[in-house]
């Protein structure tokens, strides 16, 4: 019930804020700010009933009941269809990330958004309840269904809010999403089906799902249609191109959105459906995942360097680090899904404030082309300061969470592939050479712009240095004592491990 | 305030220093700064002296584990500090030298407007440079490590509004980033292979797991051994430190001279039993050694720049700890470690000295003639060319001497280490002796606009001292390092290896000073010219890794800027709308057209009704 709860307030939130711009057109934000505040204390009280030492106990990753809390309600019965939500540790850090970077998302577009507010907020806070929906819920249909909920909403912050070419990038990104959401649903009936055939009743529940005794054929080909779904989303090389138009074209909070949490849906889905649905048939897949995941490290980063636009640099580079989370989950082992979940929060988080900071440029400069910028911390200091700890920590500086991540990935995956860990580590050189390069050109060497727009620079002001100082301070923890965020993925860990007890190499020799 | 319960407070104090410069970003008044960023270094500096002397009186090796830095599956390295004799050797250096040039820089930076961030990125330097020969395990070593290296890019450009300073920032951290990587690959097998990152551990469990010359150590050997030829600058990866020196001098007499360039040195020594299973990598560290510090020290001959010269002394002189680590006498590539930091910090100060004063000039053949107008810059200079020729009684020579020794002692190859060795000792002499003539002899070209403070004599006076009295220093490595003799050996070795620099003294005073010598129709010759921009260049290895690595990158990154991928999609959408349009054709608004295709239609239906029927 709690959870129902959780997302009933996003989704009244966004109603009431979206008729709230009638009386005030600042009151929106407020209420935005409010109903993700509520949202937290809803999530905080809930877990405060539960015993302290179900956090360290291993789930059955069959048995719903031994989660942290489960909730079911008949809805299509019919069918088996139910409103069935779920939390363990791992949907437990999304969700708090989603909550986290939604406030953030509020703070980074206070001053952006001048047409419709109220319907702005109200979109953002649909996604956020998308998202939380996807992290939470265990029946296969009701999935499907949030993942369409977040969808939308984040297509019409892009279509309606976005810069110059908004109409393309939004409808690239819905085919994209829309075209592989659609793999994953037939993929999702054809299981259920199965399950039907072997269990003699109808059901979409994730728990009634797992270890069917399929064809191995037709494993392969469901398995292929949720890895679609969910490599498009993640997205992995060759099916990222539409990440990078739609950042470009993203309001703010959009691209914070997008690339802090919307991202973290493909990982998440991989990890908790793709893998242990069809483990067999993944893990005989796994080195051509790996595969895709180590081209596409390289490909960001090579791509990121050439880009002038200072969005489309961070969306590259949002490319490279995600092939980190598939090589990661696809390696299989504690120390590497343990890497790709830190990855998951560390990335959400830096290429959140990244995004932030290319928002707060374009709205002091009018422009993201960073041929037209240069030189700017003599006049904005204290912006430099913060793009420079967010670029050191884009390049995996050791002390910062996103280091502990790609080691994490990095040192697991050894162990399974050598060859695709001497490739992945080539992108720690290709992250320092964007990285710096964008540090160059925005913030070094002498300015580009005309000495009227110099003069009346802005610095970070209160509000953007405590977003910001909050987010530096999120990715020092994370970096120096990860141990909480370890803590509460292992078990999950554990227990999706118990489910898939073969790894990627034993696959590969039986091939 | 001795042992390990107090160990964290020697990076603790750099480290708050540099939190608060950062977050207070320049509002401090100016005396604050100056002694936040100074005494800060001096603390710990305090610390480490506690310490050592704890250490030297009761010899017990100090461990403390902080906390768990993170813990998955067998993989928990901690933040934890483990202290033995080489720790405590570095620790002293880098918090000893550290304060002095600290010290230096409160005059030196003094009329620069971003004082409050020099001390910042300095004072973090020296909290990372601390950990990393502290750290118990190999990821805190790289956590320093890294963060050595993001502070020498930071304080490489700090002055971020000339964009070749950032060029040159970039070029050190992407160039050292290299190492890194095969550095971290490193780990992941030494890990993946022995289950820990524990140094000791770990060094415990290879001599158990391994035969001397087993394929993996060798393996897990050359990937830090690219780690250290990164961060010392050693052939291949040498090519970024002369750039380096765009930088303030202090932080090129802290970093790139004193400290973080050593670190490569330290980490061979550290794992060196790691290395003596490995006796292949150990002599390509000889070999990599020996070609570095002839190639720089050619190099250095032929520069104009009093900076680059000494950058290129320092590629040289760390040549000589590699090779010196490379023949097993370890203890001595330390010892050259410690008497290096000593004078070559000297000597960058004494040049920051020369420069500060001097109108920013950086081109010795526009000095001259200093002697009498900077007498304290000029014996500091003196005794620190000295000392880095190894002329007897100097530090440099207690240093260098066992190296040239252990090198001839080594079988088969020791004779060719040794004579490359020595023609290096002669070029040394001959550079070092060049810098002084020029820039303090003869006329002078300009004329100094100030002299040096005390806070700039008082550092300078001191490092003189150390460089000459630092060759009488015993190290406690004796517990760190096998037993190491290079036995009996020949006297005429050992008076040839005296007396090599000595020539070289003479050489470069009839070339620079009473001119008795002259080379001028030799580098008038075209192959002389030819030469001497080879030369110049630094063997050309920038022009040869511009062709290799840089432009096929940026040929590669301008190739795929419009995304190859998205063609295939583009492509897609290209093909539905020429069906769209095809396809519209039909609906021509036409009621012939219309009526045609009807019939048309009916016609096929009726013919499919009627083979349907039959």
């Amino acid at each position: 019930m709690s959870l129902a709860l959780l997302l009933g307030i996003l989704l009244a939130g966004g109603l009431v804020a979206w008729l709230s711009e009638r009386w005030h057109k600042d009151l929106p934000r407020w209420l935005s700010l409010v109903t993700i505040g509520l949202a937290l204390l809803q999530l905080v009280s809930s877990l405060n009933v539960l015993a302290p030492d179900s956090f360290t106990l291993v789930p059955d990753g069959r048995d719903a009941s031994s989660w942290l809390i489960h909730y079911q309600l008949a809805w299509i019965p019919r069918f088996g269809i139910s409103f069935e939500l779920a939390m363990d540790g791992l949907s437990l850090l999304l969700v708090l990330l989603t909550l986290l970077l939604g406030l953030v998302a509020v703070a980074s577009s206070w001053t952006e958004i001048d047409f419709k507010p109220g319907f702005f907020q109200a979109n953002l806070l649909w996604t956020l309840a998308g998202v939380c929906g996807v992290f939470l819920a265990l029946d296969l249909l009701l999935f499907f269904l949030f993942w369409e909920v977040m969808l939308i909403p984040m297509y019409l912050l892009i279509a309606i809010w976005g810069h110059e070419n908004k109409a393309y990038a939004a409808m690239k990104f819905f085919i994209f999403t829309q075209v592989s959401g659609l793999l994953m649903l037939l993929s999702i009936i054809t299981l259920a089906w199965q399950g039907y055939v072997h269990n003699g009743y109808y059901s979409f529940s994730y728990f009634d799902l797992l270890a069917l005794p399929l064809d191995s054929t037709l494993a392969y080909c469901l398995m292929l249609g949720f890895f679609i779904a969910f490599v498009v989303k993640l997205p992995a090389f060759p099916v990222h191109t539409w990440l990078p138009d739609a950042h470009t074209q993203a309001p703010t909070a959009g691209s914070v959105l997008l690339a802090g949490i919307l991202l973290k849906t493909g990982a998440y889905g991989l990890m908790r459906f793709s893998i242990p649905l069809f483990p067999e048939a993944s893990m005989q897949f796994a080195h051509i995942a790996m595969s895709l995941g180590a081209a596409g490290v390289i490909y960001g980063a090579v791509l990121a360097f050439a880009q002038s636009d200072f969005k489309r640099l961070v969306a590259y580079s949002s490319v490279s680090h995600m092939g980190f989370v598939l090589l990661g989950l696809y390696a299989w082992n504690s120390l590497a899904m343990q890497g790709a979940v830190m990855q998951m929060l560390a990335h959400g988080v830096s290429t959140a404030a990244l995004f932030m900071m290319a928002g707060a440029l374009q709205q002091r400069l009018h422009t993201r082309n960073m041929f037209k910028m240069g030189g700017l911390w003599y006049y904005m200091p204290r912006m430099g300061a913060c793009a420079l700890f967010f670029a050191v920590a884009s390049l995996g500086l050791p002390g910062l969470g996103n280091f502990v991540a790609e080691f994490l990935i990095l040192v697991g995956l050894f162990a399974v592939s050598p060859v695709m860990t001497a490739i992945a580590t080539l992108g720690l050189i290709t992250a320092a050479v964007y990285s710096l390069w964008m540090m160059q050109q925005t913030f070094q060497g002498k300015t580009q712009l005309a000495t009227k727009t110099t003069a009346s620079l802005q610095d970070f002001g209160g509000r953007e240095m405590f977003t910001m100082a909050a987010m530096m301070l999120a990715l020092l923890w994370l970096g120096l004592y990860p141990q909480p965020v370890l803590d509460l993925a292992q078990p999950v860990i554990d227990s999706l491990q118990a489910l898939v007890t073969i790894s990627p190499q034993i696959a590969e020799a039986s091939l | 305030m001795a042992g390990s319960n107090y160990l964290w407070l020697i990076p603790f104090f750099p480290l708050l220093s540099a939190t608060l410069l950062m977050v207070t970003a320049g509002q401090l008044p100016k005396k604050i700064i100056g002694f936040l960023g100074a005494g800060s270094i001096a603390l710990s500096a305090l610390c480490v002296a506690l310490q050592a002397q704890h250490f030297l009186a009761s010899g017990e090796i100090m461990q403390v584990t902080l906390w768990t830095w993170m813990s998955v599956a067998n993989f928990a390295p901690g933040i934890a500090f483990y202290i033995d004799g080489l720790s405590i050797v570095m620790m002293s250096v880098i918090t000893g030298v550290g304060f002095l040039i600290h010290l230096y820089s409160l005059e030196f930076m003094d009329d620069d407007s971003s004082y409050s961030r020099y001390f910042a990125y300095m004072n973090l330097f020296v909290a990372a440079m601390l950990l990393l020969v502290m750290a118990d395990n190999l990821l805190l070593l790289y956590l320093g490590w890294e963060g050595v290296g993001v502070c020498s890019y930071l304080l490489v450009g700090f002055w971020y509004r000339d964009p070749a300073n950032g060029k040159a920032a970039r070029k050190a951290f992407v160039v050292t980033r290299v190492g890194d990587a095969a550095m971290a690959l490193g780990l992941f097998l030494l890990f993946t292979e022995l289950g820990s990152l524990d140094i000791q551990t770990l060094l415990l469990a290879a001599d158990s797991k391994w035969q001397s010359g087993d394929l993996i150590p060798t393996i897990a050997t050359a990937l830090l051994l690219g780690g250290a030829v990164g961060k010392s600058a050693q052939l291949p990866l040498h090519t970024w430190l002369p750039d380096a020196m765009a930088g303030p001098t202090p932080v090129s007499a802290l970093i790139h001279a004193a400290t973080m360039v050593t670190a490569g040195v330290y980490l061979i020594a550290r794992h060196y039993s790691l290395f003596l299973l490995a006796p292949i990598t150990l002599e390509a560290v000889a070999w990599i050694g020996l070609a570095t510090l002839l190639i720089a020290a050619f190099t250095a001959l032929a520069q104009q720049d009093i900076k680059r010269i000494l950058a290129y002394s320092t590629i040289s002189q760390i040549g000589y700890m590699f090779l010196a680590l490379g023949v097993g006498a370890f203890s001595a590539g330390i010892f050259h470690l410690m008497t290096h930091a000593f004078f070559k910090a000297l000597l960058f100060l004494a040049a920051g000295a020369v420069i500060h004063c001097l109108h920013h000039e950086h081109n010795i053949f526009k000095m001259g003639g200093l002697r009498t107008r900077l007498p304290i810059v000029f014996w500091s200079f003196l005794i620190g060319s000295a000392a880095l020729a190894a002329l007897p009684f100097t530090s440099g020579f207690y240093s260098k001497d066992p190296i040239l020794l252990s090198a001839w002692a080594m079988p088969n190859i020791g004779s060719y280490l040794w004579a490359g060795g020595l023609l290096g000792a002669l070029l040394t002499a001959i550079y070092s002796f060049r810098l002084v003539f020029v820039v303090f002899f003869g006329e002078a070209k300009t004329l100094p606009n100030k002299q040096p403070g005390w806070k700039m004599s008082l550092p300078l006076a001191l490092l003189c001292l150390l460089s000459i009295i630092g060759g009488w220093f015993v190290l406690p490595l004796d517990h760190v390092f096998p037993a190491y003799s290079h036995g009996e050996i020949n006297h005429s070795v050992e008076i040839i290896s005296i007396a090599t620099p000595l020539i070289g003294l003479a050489i470069a005073y009839g070339l620079f000073l009473g001119k008795q010598l002259s080379i001028s129709g030799f580098t008038q010759s075209t192959l002389g010219k030819a030469l001497q921009s080879f030369c110049f260049s630094g063997w050309r290895f920038d022009a040869l890794y511009q062709l290799l690595w840089v432009c096929p990158y940026q040929v590669l990154a301008q190739l795929w800027r419009n995304e190859p991928i998205d063609y295939l999609y583009r492509g897609i959408v290209s093909l539905m709308q020429w069906s769209n349009e095809q396809l519209s054709k039909l609906q021509s608004g036409e009621l012939r057209w219309y009526a045609t295709s009807m019939v048309f239609g009916l016609v096929i239906l009726v013919l499919i009704m009627l083979r349907s029927l039959s």
